[in-house]
């Protein structure tokens, strides 16, 4: 459960950035390497911006998946699970080109 | 970076149609976005560095210690403070839900201990995260000690994705836990440093496949480095003091 003190950093940067403007949505970038459970994160968002100016806010999560690239080859691939092996030499020397993101990207602004 | 362009792509911002901002809003005057490119764990990483900052100043070493429940962190680290009293100065940062259970039975050793309990209304947090540790090191003596040792909330999902400061990640997998528990929690294993396969001694009584575990451990940190260990009989545990206390 560390989304719920996750949405509670979310907020923080959110009120920051909207400057009291108020938000209609809140786009996310979720990496597949990141251990973030899409739903458990729009519960808690519900939970913690409640009776707060985020109230009714959207959080919107957009996934990146996993993609490493092999050092030796320099073959690119996407991870469909977590063998961190290189399919074409077989080389075990890999370094993480996506999926480690965790950022808010963009703020949908409501009409004021 | 080019994650933040696929990202932008994904939005319709930049596809070449010519939507502009917020046209499938419904609004016309509304809809107006703000870029924020924020990481979340910003604000964790800014403390986690001051942690740092604070343990390199006093010439102390961290090492923040993650399991399952159950796996014998607390024992370990008994069997640790045993064989390090007189020899190194340890502080100890014990992550506990709601008791000081652990913090008693580490005890004794000479260590200076910093309890921190991280229930907070909605049952605990599951993890300690950098201010957690800033405020239990307020409490430690930094500049008598050597080595800090972090005993994180047992847990193998959150731990792994707050840094609090340390220099080195430490993982306990108990051989009672079977062979497949790197393949169903990568992220954690891989940010192990090492890992301490424990509870070594229960291996004869056990069905579990102990190559087959390394060959899982392999694949998600290929070259970590392991040391077999037993709290209960003292198997290993030099070799992890070793360990701790390489380089000084």
């Amino acid at each position: 459960m560390h989304e719920l003190s996750i949405c509670q950093s979310i907020v923080d940067a959110v009120e920051r950035h909207a400057a009291g403007r108020p938000v209609r949505a809140v786009h996310l970038t979720v990496g597949a390497l990141r251990q973030i459970v899409p739903d458990t994160l729009t519960f808690c968002w519900e939970l913690v911006t409640e009776a707060t100016p985020l109230a009714g806010s959207q959080l919107v999560v957009d996934h990146v998946a996993a993609v490493v690239r092999c050092l030796p080859c320099n073959r690119r691939q996407t991870l469909t699970e977590m063998n961190l092996v290189c399919d074409v030499c077989g080389g075990s020397d890999l370094s993480i080109v996506a999926g480690e993101e965790f950022l808010i990207t963009t703020l949908e602004l409501a009409e004021a | 970076m080019g994650r933040f362009h696929r990202h932008d792509d994904g939005h319709g911002n930049d596809d070449g149609y010519g939507h502009g901002h917020g046209d499938h809003t419904g609004y016309t005057t509304g809809g107006e976005r703000v870029e924020v490119l924020e990481r979340i764990f910003d604000e964790n990483d800014r403390t986690a560095a001051a942690n740092r900052a604070d343990l390199d100043a006093a010439g102390v070493t961290c090492v923040n210690l993650m399991s399952s429940p159950g796996a014998g962190k607390t024992a370990v680290l008994r069997e640790t403070l045993r064989q390090l009293q007189d020899r190194v100065r340890v502080g100890i940062v014990e992550g506990d839900i709601e008791t000081s259970i652990d913090a008693d039975r580490l005890a004794g050793f000479g260590a200076s201990i910093s309890l921190l309990n991280t229930s907070n209304g909605f049952g605990g947090e599951c993890h300690l995260d950098a201010p957690m540790v800033r405020s239990a090191l307020a409490r430690l003596p930094l500049d008598a000690l050597d080595l800090v040792l972090v005993e994180n909330v047992g847990n193998l999902v959150c731990p792994a994705e707050f840094a609090v400061g340390e220099h080195h990640r430490a993982m306990i997998h108990a051989v009672t836990e079977g062979e497949e528990k790197p393949l169903k929690y990568p992220v954690m294993f891989r940010s192990a440093d090492l890992v301490l396969v424990n509870k070594i001694d229960l291996l004869p009584h056990l069905d579990v496949d102990l190559a087959l575990f390394h060959r899982n451990l392999q694949a998600v940190n290929p070259g970590v480095r392991v040391i077999e260990t037993s709290a209960r009989t003292g198997q290993g545990i030099d070799e992890w003091c070793a360990w701790l206390t390489a380089g000084r």
